[in-house]
């Protein structure tokens, strides 16, 4: 049984603001053009939210542009070459594998994260006993706030040497299937780019589902609880359910980080041009890696190429951001804005 | 009530847990502190002899990252003999201190290569009446660095260097090694080579090395962009230092000043009578075998990668600062003048050894000097 669908707060529409009896003195106030104190806000007001728009524009422009005169003289296929040379004479760069690897870091660093993530979320709210959820939530807001860079120097420094176990064990069992074949590097690579930034991604999605959890209405638990469910099963037919959006929006911000980390994946990757099947074999590379290794000792061309390759990354950003409001939207009991 | 006394509870958990945390790091970061503590007390002092002339103003300067450290050390002695010149060195990399150059932005520029044909004819935009040129300030020798747990002496040539990073070689006790180290007790084990992964002028000399010493194993154009397959790869010196230190049967390549803490250097067999590690002496040994071969003022240097001298270590990049032989801006000219003179004196090439670079031998720093001396 699904006890979510019948929220009497949603499914009514809501009332209109204002009586309809109430009308032109009360609109005039409202629209409060007779001060000069609020003429003189509301263009400021306007002006800025114009100005957004205009920076917006701008930045758009200058993104297209510079693309444009790297793209127009690349003598490869930007989209599918595996190769990033700019500055041979003609230059030939391509976005395939940098595509290929931040999606696939992204997406490992999804599978690790969200379970994880939910689970800690409902723990916060619906396991813990009070004196531990205050702690554990707080510890988890202080992992966003750690420096990406701190992640990389961990990432490298720790995180590196320590995945020689897991990579073994990965390979013996899983080894024939390719994917999780390793033949002894050092274990610079997809997997564990992957699993530093799910940790990098945990905290953001743990803190919006919890918040998300924590506004289910207590009618449903308790309407649930009446009819004999066990805890385990108010989370399921309660709990989740409301707050699925919520969780799926939640992702999409993790997922919007890890797409665009940089810092800790140039530290802890090691990058080549190249598509490899298996995630454990070092190789690979992502957009913003792919940009902070190259932007300091590249030409003004080879600056292009990589803007090039940033306006890809906005692009992705964006679909997925669209897709996550499509998604959002589409189930209209609960969403971001009215949080 | 209850809440906030848990909340401060959490505080200071989560305080103390930073904190313990910012110990930690400030461990880990000690052994860079301890090197350019070195450097600094290595060259202070010496700065009797820097004429300042009517210097004053601030110096801009922008380029190679590979000579950062040197221009520090020398900014530090000269700005306290005189104390009118601020000079400000931005380490971005050879190719944007060439672009700030061209563009008028920066005094003179640090560059891990000489001027391209169409940078010298972009610099007649900014240089009035006169153009961009090379001056040779800095060698430093490039360290191939391994970590091979009981080996503690190894001897590599050109070509067995290319094979094994090119992946051609991938085991330590391969034949060809073993020839060369008929006394060492090689593993069976992997190499990992590792590389630059950010364009690099360390990765330009390393490949111009093989290309010019062994062409048959090392059929790449070269180039800042590592571009041979395979391998591991790094951001940075120190990250290949890291990496190689991290890993058993990694071998690197670095700046000598990175090559340290249980690394060990690998003696480059040249055909002289006995292999040559990295050293500073060895460097300038090698810079004395090469050719000038710019036209006019300009003195960019041609390496003898093949060079057979006794002790010379052919591994080795040369550092060049990028000025205007005619048309240098008067507001800037007089600090440039004294800040070049400064760094090609002898007081200035002294320092060099002590951190790891290399002095410009004789025979071409006084031509150096000469062209200084010219500047206008």
């Amino acid at each position: 049984m699904d006890i979510s669908t019948h929220n009497p707060d949603t499914d009514d529409t809501p009332p209109p603001i204002a009586p309809p009896a109430a009308d032109a003195e009360q609109k005039r106030a409202a629209r409060g053009a007779t001060r000069p104190g609020d003429r003189i806000f509301l263009a400021l007001s306007r002006g800025s939210g114009i100005f957004l728009l205009v920076i917006m524009a701008a930045i758009a422009v200058f993104l297209t542009y510079r693309a444009y005169l790297a793209i127009s003289e690349d003598d490869a296929n930007f989209l599918t070459t595996f190769e990033w040379n700019t500055s041979l004479v003609p230059p030939k760069f391509g976005i395939a594998v940098l595509a290929f690897g931040t999606v696939v870091s992204s997406i490992i660093a999804m599978v690790i994260a969200v379970p994880i993530a939910v689970a800690i979320a409902l723990f916060i709210t619906h396991y813990a006993p009070r004196r531990m959820s205050g702690p554990v939530a707080y510890v988890i807001d202080l992992l966003a706030a750690v420096p990406s860079i701190v992640y990389g120097l961990w990432g490298a420094l720790v995180l590196v040497p320590h995945m020689d176990g897991l990579f073994g064990w990965l390979n013996h069992y899983l080894g024939w299937t390719g994917v999780f074949s390793w033949d002894d590097g050092a274990p610079r690579s997809m997997l564990t780019v992957g699993i530093l930034l799910a940790v990098m991604i945990l905290p953001v999605i743990t803190n919006v589902s919890r918040e998300v959890f924590r506004q289910v209405p207590q009618m449903h638990e308790e309407a649930a609880l009446a009819l004999g469910a066990t805890r385990w099963e108010v989370i399921r037919m309660s709990v989740l359910p409301f707050g699925r959006s919520g969780v799926i929006s939640a992702s999409m911000l993790g997922l919007g980080r890890a797409l665009g980390e940089t810092m800790a994946v140039a530290t802890v990757l090691s990058p080549d041009f190249d598509i490899h099947a298996s995630l454990l074999n070092p190789g690979g590379g992502t957009f913003a890696q792919n940009i902070a290794s190259k932007f300091n000792e590249a030409t003004e061309f080879g600056r292009d190429a990589l803007i090039a390759s940033g306006l890809v990354l906005f692009v992705i950003t964006l679909l997925v951001n669209g897709a996550a409001r499509m998604i959002i939207a589409r189930r209209s009991e609960y969403s971001g804005a009215n949080a | 009530m209850k809440l906030q006394r848990m909340n401060r509870r959490a505080l200071s958990l989560g305080a103390l847990a930073v904190s313990g945390a910012l110990a930690l790091t400030a461990c880990g970061s000690d052994d860079t502190g301890s090197s350019s503590s070195g450097s600094s007390s290595s060259a202070t002092a010496a700065a009797g002899s820097i004429k300042c002339d009517d210097a004053k103003g601030q110096l801009l300067a922008d380029g190679s990252s590979a000579q950062k450290n040197a221009i520090d050390a020398w900014v530090k002695n000269f700005t306290q003999a005189c104390s009118g010149v601020q000079v400000n060195y931005k380490g971005s990399g050879s190719g944007a201190g060439v672009t700030a150059f061209t563009q008028g932005q920066v005094a003179f520029a640090g560059s891990d290569s000489a001027l391209k044909p169409e940078d010298v004819t972009a610099s007649k935009a900014v240089c009035s009446g006169g153009q961009g040129i090379d001056l040779p300030m800095v060698a430093g020798p490039i360290a191939v660095a391994y970590n091979v747990s009981g080996v503690d002496n190894l001897v590599l040539d050109a070509a067995t260097i290319a094979k094994i990073f090119d992946g051609k070689i991938t085991n330590w006790n391969d034949a060809a090694i073993a020839k060369l180290n008929p006394d060492a007790k090689l593993p069976d084990l992997k190499i990992q080579p590792y590389h630059r992964s950010d364009e690099s002028g360390t990765t330009d000399n390393f490949t111009k090395y093989l290309i010019a010493a062994t062409p048959d194993n090392w059929k790449y154009e070269g180039g800042k962009a590592w571009q041979a397959k395979g391998g591991q790869a790094a951001a940075g010196s120190s990250g290949v230092a890291q990496g190689v230190k991290q890993t058993n049967g990694a071998i690197g390549y670095m700046e000598l000043s990175y090559a340290k803490d249980g690394l060990g250097t690998v003696a480059v067999d040249t055909g002289a009578s006995a292999p040559v590690k990295a050293s500073s002496d060895g460097a300038t040994k090698a810079v004395a075998a090469a050719q000038v071969v710019g036209t006019g003022s300009d003195l960019s240097l041609k390496l003898d990668y093949n060079t057979k001298a006794e002790g010379a270590y052919p591994l080795t990049l040369v550092t060049y600062e990028i000025a205007c032989d005619k048309g240098n801006k008067a507001a800037t000219l007089p600090a440039t003048k004294a800040f070049l003179r400064y760094i090609a004196s002898e007081d200035g090439q002294g320092i060099l050894s002590g951190i790891d670079y290399a002095p410009i031998p004789d025979a071409i720093i006084t031509k150096v000097r000469t062209t200084i001396e010219g500047l206008s």
